[in-house]
């Protein structure tokens, strides 16, 4: 899932305050499952914003809005009928969500609420942690199921480097070093010859490298 | 419901503000010990008004910010002491609740001691009624909410 995590309340307040009304527009998939931004968010997040603008005697009007996906336009058409006189959306869908939502309605303003951060899982109830940087070229297969590249803080390929110390990357003593991670996973499934090859350099261009990527399958296109 | 009124006047004719409280009680324990405080006849102060949850891990963040949003001058949560919940940890998951909470009040400017949590089993009725006048008193003290909407 797509990880995010909510702007400090008063990067938010200041973003929303010169508007009178506003829409909150949450978003029900990856944000929902990491607290980000789903009903629940958008219900906080209002109530808080109308408590504050009261506070500063000022007039903000909070339209709530929760749709089932801020990346695809069936479901953010839904929020056009409730845009009656709103000066800005507050989307607290991922980059993708803001992106598109600001797209689609051209004469609004369009707010993130949210630091979309990385593409993880939950590792415990409310822990989140990094496993894929769709690099678009997956080689999982040759690292026994770990990335090297999303979980090694350098993104080596034939690794690990000098600072790998008892398991953990030098970068902080709670991260994991991928590698360690790589050998232990071949050492316990009796692949460790694996570790022998070397894997050539990279080439980057199936990732941010190549410029903003696009999939067009044409069997998937509207048939008009 | 009984209608507290806004202000009453003391004998020096100061006017004492009467706080609006809303406190969310488990149902196996403090909602308990309210009744039993009822029937012992304990005094119980119409300042408070409650609201029963079926255990404390019932308890939802937006219950605590709208009551305050609705103008509650303050809001208190009582649940079972801790061990002692009937859904084993809901009153442990209420307490986690509340303190993220007073952490999301303080941001829009409302005294995070205006929200407290407090822990009595179903047997403590003269417990409920000190506790209810205690947080009456410690409300009062703090004064009127900036949200306060008198009627």
């Amino acid at each position: 899932m797509i990880v995010a995590k909510q702007k400090p309340f008063e990067t938010i307040y200041g973003m929303v305050a010169p508007n009178k009304r506003i829409m909150l527009a949450g978003c029900g998939s990856c944000v929902t499952v990491c607290f980000a931004g789903g009903e629940k968010e958008v219900g906080i997040l209002a109530s808080l914003l109308r408590m504050r603008a009261q506070k500063d005697r000022k007039d903000l009007d909070v339209v709530e809005a929760t749709i089932k996906r801020q990346c695809d336009v069936e479901f953010i058409d839904e929020l056009k009928p409730k845009l009656d006189g709103v000066e800005a959306i507050l989307s607290i869908g991922c980059g993708a969500g803001v992106q598109y939502i600001a797209e689609r309605f051209g004469k609004t303003i369009v707010l993130p609420g949210l630091d979309t951060t990385f593409l993880g899982v939950t590792e415990a109830m409310g822990v989140w942690t990094e496993r894929c940087q769709g690099c678009g070229d997956c080689k999982l297969h040759l690292t026994a199921g770990v990335c090297p590249i999303a979980r090694c803080s350098k993104s080596l390929l034939n690794g690990p480097c000098g600072g790998s110390m008892n398991g953990k990357c030098e970068v902080s003593a709670d991260t994991p070093c991928g590698w360690q991670l790589i050998v232990d996973r071949m050492e316990a499934l009796g692949i460790l010859d694996r570790y022998e090859q070397i894997t050539p350099a990279n080439d980057w261009t199936a990732s941010r490298d190549g410029g903003p990527r696009r999939i067009d399958r044409e069997d998937l296109h509207e048939i008009k | 419901m009984v209608e507290v009124p806004s202000e009453k006047m003391s004998p020096a004719t100061t006017p004492v503000f009467e706080p609006r409280i809303v406190a969310l009680l488990c149902h196996y324990c403090a909602f308990a010990a309210a009744d039993m405080a009822g029937v012992m006849r304990l005094q119980h102060s119409p300042n408070i008004r409650v609201i029963r949850l079926p255990c404390t891990g019932k308890l939802d963040i937006l219950y605590l910010l709208r009551a305050f949003e609705e103008g509650a001058d303050g809001v208190m949560v009582a649940g079972c002491e801790e061990g002692s919940c009937h859904f084993v940890k809901g009153n442990l998951v209420a307490k986690r609740r509340v303190n993220f909470t007073k952490g999301l009040v303080a941001q829009v400017g409302i005294d995070p001691e205006r929200l407290r949590m407090y822990n009595l089993s179903s047997s403590m009725g003269p417990r409920w009624a000190e506790i209810s006048r205690e947080m009456i008193e410690h409300v009062r003290s703090l004064g009127p909410s900036h949200l306060r909407r008198e009627k």
